[in-house]
Order: structure tokens, then C-alpha cells, then sequence
């Protein structure tokens, strides 16, 4: 199902792991949806010195954060704020169609995690840590869903598609 | 690296006996059941003989016995059937929350065409409690349907008194056995049931065959329509090679169902005593009312599909209940309805045992999964580290 590069991710992920005094940290996805990631940066001269990861999710999303943090280390800032959600899928080979949703989390950890340091440099934050995201049933959030079946966008928050009778994906901002 | 096979509960491969009576049939046999001459009849024959076979093994007169494609064309037949012969008497239908995808969106199939379902909730072992589905009854209702074991948890419904209650409204019972079926006694007169579905490749017969018992008097439509198979009840040609597979199983499984019953709960028992070593694993389902070739478990802290691919590397064959594994991103269900957290939910592995198994692979699968465990919840953001 997975290809080689994605399962070698999976198998032997790189920069796991929690750097302590962290630059910058990126929280991004709760396990209702699945996927929980959580990224850290130490940050030198503009550029990602040291980066790493934690993932709680499937093998998809462990191969997916393995290769964000692996595309990221060493690259200026803003080289690494141009890594899209599809250009680490293309580097993993791609992945299924209905494990797309993972992709999504690792480049915005990623991007939360800059955007952290850039906050905490303009001393907007100081050295606290973000809030974690508030765990809520899927039903009681607000938003749109997605179906990964169909591919479509569904207007309301309904828990099954409205064209397949398939349970539907909430879908990450 | 012997590869471990865990997950009877998906397939069970065939029986050598199985296998031998099917390799017979297809190199002596070609004939159709229905053609009125020497080679029809020869078909005709191993028809009605494994029709015969699968009413014993769950007490049913042969001609209660409908062969169809499998578990969930016998659940379609019987649900769809039900509600498009009584239409004219009601639109309501009793189920449970934790019956399988085949009866829920056949149900929802149903709800688009105006019918209406309520769903009976159950308690933290995944038990339905009769009184719940006697509430839900209403002078609209045509049909219950409530699974005999659930396929995910294990735990077994109370299904005979169910039966009583169905009996006492008259109103037509169908019971997703397919779990079950083969696997433990299932007895269509001690549960009361009007319709019962079960599939051979839960008991080392061939996948794509399975029946749909049908009481007589039911009132019921075809899912099929077309030719005069099966007392006109499911048109098509027979999946002949399939069904004497399913007549040999059923056979076999009556048979040998007490040793088999036996030696797979010794196993259950034996890697449920080995999970202490994990740690924050809880056991789904009820602890003693459960199907004994499964151990459905949730650890905490990882996502099933990892576990799932790690084991599976080192060549031990499970299955998870994992959103992500399943393709569906949502937390099974069942799970959510005996009241596990979304998290835990997803660190759902099922462990499902056969009579080729061993103790000795239920060690060695117990090492691995502590390993697993252990790797993933290294990388896990949710593991709190202790000490």
C-alpha cells in the first residue's frame, strides 16, 4: 500500500525526538481527527540548526513528519516555509489517496513552529507554550468536512457523506 | 521468519478437508443444479448435501437454507428483503449502535427511502439489553436486527431473549451471526431468530459463499431477482465449488467445534495474561460473554495501523480498528460506543486465534508487541514518560 520511501520513513523515522529548549514549537492535529504532531526547532543565523519530531498517528503520518523535519534541517527559514504539504508528499513517493489528510500535518507543524520562533523573537510570546488544541468531538466543531472518497468539500459538519454514505474526513485549516 | 497468522476474524484459511472436497467437486463437476439431465443432477446432488450440512450446523431444516455470495449479501437480503415486503405494514426498524457496516448502511440505504431506524445503545462490554430493544418497538416496526457476536469487541449478545420479544410482537428477527457462526453453537431455534446470516470464511471454509437462513412464512423480497434457484428466494447460478466448501466447513465445525472452541480459548486467555508486560492496554468487550477466538485490545498512546505494519514486518498478521487503517479517518463506532476515548479508540488491535495456532506464537507475538509498543510510544507526543 505504502511506497518504499514512505515505509522506510515509517520503519527508521529520523530526528525523532523533543529538543528541550526549543526555538520554536509547532502543535498542529488532535486524535479525533486521528493524528497528533508535534514539532520543535533550534534556530541559528535564519537557519533550522536542529529540528524534531513527535507523531501519534498512523504510518502515513510518522513517514510524513520524518521527512518534513528531514527536508527542513539545515535550511534557512525561509526556504523552509516554501515545503508544502505536496512537496513532501512528492519526496515520500507519494502516499494513498484517502492518507492524503496526513500530509497536511506535517507541513504546517512545521510552519507553526517558525512562526513560533518569529513570535517569540518579537517577544509577542515569550518562552510559553502554546495552549494545546482543546479535544472535541468532531461533531461540535465548527467547520467544513471533506469526503476522501469522493473527493468533495461537503457544506455542513455531517458525519457521513451526503453522496456515498461514507464517514467524512474534518478537514484541517 | 514463520509468518503468524492472527486474524481469523478477517479470513480463516481453508481447511485441508475443505480444501480436498472443493479440489474433488471441481474436477469431477461442471454441471449446473437447475438442468434436468445426468450431469445437472450430479450438481443438484453436492447442493443439497451441503444444504443439508449448513442446516445442522445451526438447526435449521435444509430448505431454511439460502446460499448466497456471503456475509454481507445474506445481511442485504435480509434487512432490504424484510423492509420492502412489509413496506405496506410500517417503516421502522430496531437495530443496535454496534452492528457491522453491512447492516448499518443497509439501514441507511433504507433511511434515504423514507424508513426510520432506531438504534438501541449498549453498555461499557458492548451488551444490548433487551428491555432497550422492547422500548424501541413501536407499532410501525417490521423488523430487529441484532448482531449474535460483534466482530470487532467479540462480546455475544443476548440474543434468545431478543427472540422472546420479537416472538411475543410478531415481528421478524435477523440476526448478523457471522461473527459467530461456526465458530461457537448457533442454534436458530434456541434464539429465536427468523433470519440469520453467516459467511464460511469465518470457520476454514472458502471466502465469497455464505446463507442467509430464512424461517418459513417470513415475509421477504429477493435481493436477486431472476432465475428459480433457491425456491425462487435468490436468483443467480451457484457459486458451486463455493457452496460444497461451505458444506464441508459446516460439517467439519459442528464436529470438531468443542476441541476448537477449546483450544483457541486457551490461547485468548494465555495472551491476555501476557499483556500486564505492555502496560495501559485495556481489554475490549465482555470479559467472560465473548467470542473465544478474539482479543480485541486498545493500547494507549499509539495509533493501530503503526502497530499493525511494525508487526507485520516482523511477520505477525493482525488486524486494527484504527480509522487510519480502515480507510474510513474515523474512529470505529463500536469502539466510541462502549465509551473509548478517540485516542484510545485508535489504538485499537484485534488479535483473532485458529486451531493452527499455538502457544508458542501467542509468546512470541507477546515479545513483538511489547517492542512495538515501546518503539511507538517513544515517538508519541501523547506518551507521558514516568519517572
Amino acid at each position: 500500500m505504502y511506497s518504499e520511501t514512505v515505509m522506510d520513513h515509517f520503519k527508521t523515522p529520523r530526528n525523532v525526538g523533543r529538543i528541550e529548549d526549543a526555538d520554536g514549537i509547532g502543535e498542529v492535529g488532535n486524535p479525533v481527527c486521528g493524528d497528533m504532531m508535534t514539532i520543535t526547532l533550534k534556530v541559528k543565523d535564519d537557519r533550522i540548526e536542529d529540528i524534531k519530531f513527535e507523531t501519534f498517528g498512523c504510518g502515513a503520518a510518522i513517514a510524513v513528519s520524518s521527512m518534513v523535519t528531514e527536508m527542513a534541517k539545515g535550511k534557512t527559514l525561509e526556504e523552509a516555509l516554501k515545503i508544502t504539504n505536496k512537496s513532501v508528499v512528492e519526496q515520500l513517493e507519494g502516499l494513498p489517496k484517502n492518507k492524503l489528510h496526513c500530509s497536511n500535518l506535517g507541513a504546517d507543524a512545521l510552519h507553526q513552529a517558525i512562526m513560533d520562533y518569529y513570535e517569540r523573537k518579537e517577544g509577542r510570546t515569550g518562552r510559553k507554550r502554546r495552549k494545546r488544541e482543546k479535544v472535541e468531538p468532531l461533531e461540535h466543531r465548527e467547520g467544513r468536512c471533506y469526503c476522501p472518497y469522493c473527493d468533495v468539500e461537503l457544506p455542513e459538519e455531517i458525519p457521513t457523506c451526503t453522496l456515498c454514505g461514507k464517514p467524512t474526513e474534518h478537514r484541517h485549516e | 521468519m514463520e509468518t503468524i497468522y492472527f486474524d481469523h476474524i478477517s479470513a480463516t484459511p481453508l481447511h485441508p478437508e475443505v480444501e480436498r472436497a472443493m479440489i474433488d467437486y471441481i474436477s469431477h463437476s461442471y454441471g449446473n443444479p437447475v438442468s434436468q439431465h445426468r450431469i445437472g443432477d450430479a450438481a443438484l446432488e453436492a447442493l443439497e448435501g451441503a444444504r443439508e450440512k449448513v442446516g445442522g450446523l445451526i438447526n435449521a431444516n435444509p430448505e431454511e437454507v439460502v446460499f448466497t455470495s456471503g456475509g454481507t449479501e445474506s445481511i442485504n437480503h435480509a434487512i432490504k428483503g424484510v423492509a420492502f415486503a412489509r413496506a405496506e405494514k410500517g417503516k421502522h426498524i430496531v437495530t443496535s449502535n454496534i452492528e457491522h457496516n453491512a447492516v448499518l448502511k443497509s439501514l441507511r440505504m433504507l433511511e434515504r427511502m423514507g424508513y426510520r431506524v432506531t438504534s438501541v445503545s449498549v453498555d461499557e462490554f458492548g451488551l444490548v439489553d433487551p428491555d432497550d430493544v422492547k422500548e424501541a418497538i413501536t407499532d410501525e416496526t417490521i423488523l430487529v436486527s441484532i448482531m449474535h457476536a460483534n466482530n470487532e469487541i467479540g462480546t455475544i449478545e443476548p440474543i434468545a431473549e431478543i427472540g422472546r420479544i420479537t416472538r411475543e410482537r410478531n415481528i421478524p428477527f435477523h440476526c448478523d451471526a457471522v461473527a459467530s457462526g461456526g465458530v461457537i453453537p448457533v442454534d436458530v431455534e434456541e434464539m429465536g431468530v427468523d433470519l440469520l446470516s453467516i459467511a464460511a470464511n469465518q470457520f476454514y471454509g472458502p471466502s465469497g459463499v455464505g446463507v442467509l437462513y430464512i424461517r418459513p412464512k417470513t415475509e421477504l423480497w429477493p435481493l436477486f431477482d431472476g432465475g428459480m434457484q433457491e425456491s425462487s428466494r435468490r436468483g443467480g447460478t451457484h457459486n458451486m465449488v463455493g457452496i460444497v466448501g461451505m458444506g464441508k466447513a459446516a460439517e467439519l465445525a459442528r464436529e470438531e467445534m468443542p476441541q476448537r472452541m477449546e483450544h483457541v480459548l486457551q490461547l485468548k486467555k494465555a495472551f491476555i495474561d501476557g499483556l500486564g508486560f505492555i502496560g495501559e492496554v485495556v481489554l475490549n468487550g465482555h470479559p467472560t460473554q465473548s467470542l473465544p477466538n478474539l482479543a480485541s485490545i486498545s493500547v494507549s498512546y499509539v495509533e493501530g495501523e503503526a502497530m499493525m505494519l511494525l508487526l507485520d514486518e516482523e511477520g505477525i498478521c493482525i488486524s486494527t480498528r484504527s480509522a487510519c487503517a480502515s480507510g474510513s479517518l474515523r474512529a470505529s463506532h463500536v469502539l466510541l460506543s462502549i465509551g473509548r476515548d478517540y485516542a484510545t479508540a485508535q489504538g485499537t488491535l484485534l488479535f483473532s486465534f485458529g486451531m493452527t495456532n499455538t502457544l508458542g506464537e501467542v509468546e512470541r507475538a507477546l515479545e513483538t508487541l511489547k517492542e512495538v509498543v515501546a518503539t511507538l510510544r517513544k515517538i508519541s507526543p501523547l506518551y507521558k514518560k514516568k519517572g
